[in-house]
């Protein structure tokens, strides 16, 4: 079955199965491994990505239920030019991640609340990162990055 | 890796061709919303449907409104919309304690109001929440549209009054029980394990009371505990036109627990399934409660 997808501004089109999820379009016929697939019971959420502008959990959608919409993925977060969302700067400064699995997921749904809320309560971030598994971090400095982020880039303007 | 078997796929362009698409292919096609609950039972092979008919974008099933005595909410709104919309909180606010606590922010933005109540999972919230606020079904198949109380909706687990061939449009709740008006309120609470999990158990209060604090009208669901249909109402029945008071509060809440059946699973065992179900109850009655009447908390 014919699937054309947008995915981080750049359209593909593609001849897949009904049953082929989201995430497998994503990275085994459009090679876009950033969406990382971990629980496959919507549980952890390794593998969130944006589906027509709101974060959805891809290994419960089909592909095909895509058609026609746009994605976005942790490969489409950084600016033209391969300048690192805030988010991503952040991450890194302030120890986000340790092995990373779940951290496409977390930048997200992160980038997701910030456009909505740009200076979140701590309790806002836990909560709006509350469908996401991390196995290494403890959250602590997951709620760190989030939080610097949205500090520098109120600060930027 | 868990994969579905093999299924057609078709969108629907309107709820009249969603139903074409379901007679033409008979018992074994099904009508995905979210997918959030029938995407996981086709990965587990629990589902095993030959045609999917999706409704996601047909326009007549969204949207939450106000039409004459009722509010309206299309069976394809999503959690996430239940949540954000003042109107549904204004007059309903445990419409906005459930959605707060059914899985997670992301699951929501995808999960459908009407996908929920269809899927009839013991669990699910907002069948609780429903037959507290007495909604109705409206529900449609090529020979019409049907109205179904909510109290007639569900068959058992997994079974519900929508027939293969039908669409379940949406749930009217009747603005008799609006939170606008005075001495009226609702709540719902419920007890999970963890962020984002599943009822342990948990209950909805509808309530009413009038100037002397008698209970006019009153709605009591319960999550996760094997009440039939969903509703206490023997403990509704037990107190309607009493006087609100702490005791018939508690005792109401002894009736709900001692009515329900829950079974023992990796949530609990039945014993205290069912003291969650009594506890949460009357807690819920308090908290309609207090929202009806700010005056009342000092007297219970
Ligand atoms: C990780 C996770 C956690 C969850 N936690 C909770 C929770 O805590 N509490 C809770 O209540 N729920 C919970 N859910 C369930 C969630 O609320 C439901 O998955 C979801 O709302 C079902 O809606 P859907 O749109 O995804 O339905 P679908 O999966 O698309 O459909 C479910 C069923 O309903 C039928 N159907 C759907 N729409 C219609 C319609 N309009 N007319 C007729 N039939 C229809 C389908 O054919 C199917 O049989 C959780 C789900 C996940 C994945
Ligand atoms: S892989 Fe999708 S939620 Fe875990
Ligand atoms: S950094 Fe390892 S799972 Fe989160």
């Amino acid at each position: 079955m014919r699937v054309t997808v947008t995915v981080n501004d750049q359209d593909y089109i593609r001849d897949v199965e009904p049953r082929l999820l989201l995430v497998h379009l994503l990275r085994d016929e459009l090679g876009l491994t950033g969406t990382h697939w971990g629980c496959d019971t919507s549980n952890c959420g390794a593998c969130t990505v944006w589906l027509d502008r709101v974060p959805v959990k891809s290994c419960t959608v089909l592909a095909v239920m895509a058609s026609g919409s746009s994605v976005r993925t942790v490969e489409g977060l950084e600016r033209r030019g391969g300048e690192l969302d805030q988010l991503q700067v952040s991450f890194a400064l302030c120890h986000g991640l340790q092995c990373g699995f779940c951290t496409p997921g977390m930048l997200m749904t992160a980038r997701w609340l910030l456009d909505r809320l740009p200076d979140p309560s701590d309790v806002e971030i836990r909560e709006a990162i509350s469908g996401q598994t991390c196995r290494c971090t403890g959250y602590e400095n997951i709620v760190r990055s989030i939080r610097h982020a949205a500090e520098s880039e109120r600060a930027a303007g | 890796m868990q994969v579905p078997a093999h299924f057609e796929y078709q969108r629907a362009t309107s709820v009249e061709d969603a139903i074409a698409l379901l007679e033409r292919y008979g018992p074994e096609s099904r009508i995905v919303a979210g997918g959030h609950s029938l995407i996981p039972m086709m990965k587990l092979r629990l589902a095993q449907p030959e045609l999917l008919v999706d409704i996601n974008g047909l326009a007549d099933l969204g949207g939450i409104s106000l039409a004459g005595d009722v509010l309206r909410i299309g069976a394809m709104v999503r959690h996430a919309e239940l949540l954000a919309s003042v109107t549904a909180g204004t007059h309903f606010p445990l419409l906005h304690d459930a959605e707060r606590v059914i899985a997670d922010p992301v699951v929501r933005n995808r999960g459908t109001v009407g996908g929920s109540v269809c899927q009839a999972d013991p669990s699910e919230d907002l069948s609780a929440a429903f037959t507290a606020l007495r909604a109705t079904a409206v529900i449609e198949g090529s020979a019409g549209v049907r109205r179904v109380p909510m109290r007639e909706f569900f068959h058992g687990p997994y079974q519900t009054a929508v027939g293969p061939a039908e669409v379940l449009v949406e749930l009217q709740i009747p603005l008799s029980n609006s939170a606008t008006l005075a001495g009226s309120s609702s709540a719902y609470l419920k007890v999970d394990r963890r962020a984002g999990d599943w009822a342990v158990a948990a209950a909805a209060a509808v309530l009413r009371i009038d100037r002397d604090s008698v209970v006019t009208e009153v709605g009591i669901g319960l999550t996760a505990v094997g009440a039939r249909q969903f509703a206490a109402v023997e403990a509704e029945d037990f107190l309607r036109g009493r006087q609100l008071t702490g005791e018939h509060i508690a005792e109401a809440g002894d009736i709900a627990a001692q009515h329900c059946s829950p079974v023992a699973d990796q949530r609990g065992p039945v014993d205290y399934k069912r003291h969650l179900a009594g506890e949460l109850a009357r807690r819920a009655l308090h908290a309609a409660a207090a929202r009806a009447d700010l005056a009342i908390i000092g007297r219970l």
